[in-house]
């Protein structure tokens, strides 16, 4: 397009965003990278790069109890806060998503505010609640809270297909006579399938991770994974929670890939 | 085709919104409500009210400094992630397809690792024998292991690390937007890449940016994991803070008056970021 040899405000502006650009990038995967090949150590110590390589922390996990015994409760409180998630959250979706109501509105702000408020304060305000009415905390507390605070990413992304949803579909298998329920079952369900699919993914990943809530919701029984990992740390820094690292990041990636052929993930959670 | 008792086929009832409204409002309103009662008791054993625990804090020059700091921090950390994640984002946006996959990977990856290992991570790097002062270390540029881990710095990395995605995801939406003849014409115009970009795509991405700095701030303030591993005990921010009063010390009033506090300040950033992200879309789209 232009016809000047050399733009020096074209060539220092490409510049300055390529290079802040791979800045950004090196920023996003580092982290990821060492920890991987710190997880691999065959010394004691966090030392990077590591003096040499083995499998011997991996071999470690079959002996960390606690830390299975943690990411068991962790595992299961995400499962059932994810079911729970799925039911309420589509139900509430397909409740909120195309009404003019109001109300309607209303209510999807307040769905969603979990999302902005500081998560540390819901955690002690819920457990005062359950306090008050002589609730002990038990699994059940733990899984409530964290349905709250979990739930906005299964409605985003609902409401999100359910606003793409083709309504002359809709019209179209209405005038054929199929009834509200078939026309749910068979049109709208699978259309937004994938969103709810993303949305139940990203509420599982974060009621796994979640320590905010978890903190004051849970007791020695409900020892959650990234609690126990925080006190590890916090504590002595042991190598074996660079595997446990190791072994979740590998996870996440395995479910990051299979989540976007199913669901085209990335595009959702925009 | 919609009569009076049933919506339209393309609608459904508002009443499917009840049971998780009924959830909400055992336990997630009444909690708050809960919290901000609790926060007016003027004792530990909260028998009397009062302003005493709203006194304590906007009066303690330590308690208003630990809330300037995780609002400046939340300052910082966003100015780095924009700095760095608008480029990234510019990148995206007009890299070919291939390319836009792997970066994809790339930004969504650290959204869905745990907090606690992207910490950890950050322990790795920063520690004495950490891949930094092992470099510098190895070119000879410093002597001894620099203090990198447990100073503010080394927290601003780490979080603007941890919250790059909640940037980069709403800014490469706004870019993709944007569209493309508009940038060409400034250039046809004679306006070159800096002044079209500052005057062209800047502004264009104005509502994107807005929705980034919110979510990112917010975030980097309440990141409590990050916070206290990478901060050490050195550095007090206001989730530690209300964690200490609460669980340690057993002062629930005092920890309610602080999360109510956190909360207004929360929330406030919130409304003044929608107000801007307003004002931004009608000069977006005029």
């Amino acid at each position: 397009m232009n016809g000047r040899p050399l733009d020096f405000g074209a060539f220092s502006f490409r510049l300055v965003m390529g290079l802040l650009g791979l800045a950004a990038v090196t920023l996003l995967i580092m982290p990821t990278l060492v920890v991987v090949i710190v997880s691999f150590t065959n010394s004691f110590s966090l030392r990077f790069p590591p003096p040499g390589y083995s499998l011997r922390w991996y071999a470690a996990l079959g002996d960390a109890w606690q830390l299975q015994f943690a990411a068991w409760n962790s595992f299961t409180v995400a499962l059932w806060t994810t079911v729970l998630a799925i039911i309420l959250g589509v139900a509430a979706s397909l409740g909120i998503a195309r009404s003019p109501k109001w109300t309607a509105k209303v209510l999807d702000s307040v769905f969603m505010s979990p999302l902005v408020l500081p998560a540390l304060a819901y955690g002690l305000a819920a457990l005062m609640l359950f306090s008050l009415v002589g609730w002990s905390i038990s699994p059940v507390t733990l899984i409530i809270g964290h349905t709250v605070v979990c739930v906005p990413y299964v409605i985003r992304t609902t409401v999100a297909a359910l606003a793409q949803l083709d309504t002359v579909l809709l019209e179209s298998s209405a005038s054929l006579g199929a009834s509200r329920f078939y026309t749910f079952r068979r049109i709208t369900l699978p259309l937004i399938r994938p969103g709810i699919l993303a949305g139940a993914f990203i509420a599982f990943m974060s009621s796994f991770d979640n320590v905010p809530v978890s903190l004051f919701l849970r007791d020695a029984r409900t020892d959650m994974l990234p609690i126990r990992m925080w006190q590890d740390l916090e504590g002595k820094l042991d190598v074996t929670i660079a595997a446990v690292s190791g072994a979740m990041i590998a996870l996440t990636i395995v479910a990051l890939v299979v989540m976007e052929r199913l669901t085209g993930l990335s595009r959702r959670i925009r | 085709m919609s009569s009076a008792t049933h919506p339209p086929v393309t609608q459904y009832d508002l009443k499917l919104a009840l049971p998780l409204a009924g959830l909400f409002a055992l336990f997630f309103i009444a909690p708050l409500v809960l919290l901000i009662i609790v926060s007016f008791y003027t004792d530990t054993s909260m028998t009397r009210f009062g302003l005493d625990q709203y006194a304590r804090f906007l009066l303690d020059p330590f308690s208003l400094g630990v809330l300037g700091s995780t609002l400046w921090l939340g300052v910082k950390v966003t100015a780095l992630c924009f700095i760095l994640g608008f480029p990234l984002a510019w990148i995206y946006v007009r890299a070919p397809r291939w390319a836009q996959g792997i970066l994809m990977l790339v930004v969504v990856l650290p959204l869905l690792t745990s907090v606690v290992v992207r910490t950890f991570s950050w322990i790795v790097i920063l520690g004495r024998q950490g891949i930094i002062n092992n470099t510098l270390l190895g070119l000879g540029l410093i002597d001894a292991p620099l203090r990198l881990l447990y100073t503010e710095g080394g927290v601003v990395w780490a979080l603007a690390q941890v919250q790059m995605p909640l940037m980069v995801l709403p800014l490469i939406t706004a870019l993709s937007r944007i569209e493309p003849n508009l940038e060409d014409a400034s250039a046809a115009l004679g306006a070159g890449a800096w002044r079209t970009f500052f005057r062209v795509t800047l502004p264009l991405s104005l509502p994107g940016i807005i929705a980034g700095c919110l979510l990112t701030f917010a975030a980097s303030i309440t990141a409590f994991i990050t916070q206290s591993l990478v901060g050490g005990g050195r550095m007090l921010f206001m989730p530690m803070y209300l964690y200490q009063q609460s669980s340690t010390l057993n002062n629930w009033p005092f920890a309610a008056a602080i999360s109510v506090i956190f909360l207004i300040a929360v929330l406030g950033a919130v409304t003044l970021f929608n107000f801007l992200g307003r004002l931004a879309r009608g000069t977006a789209e005029a």
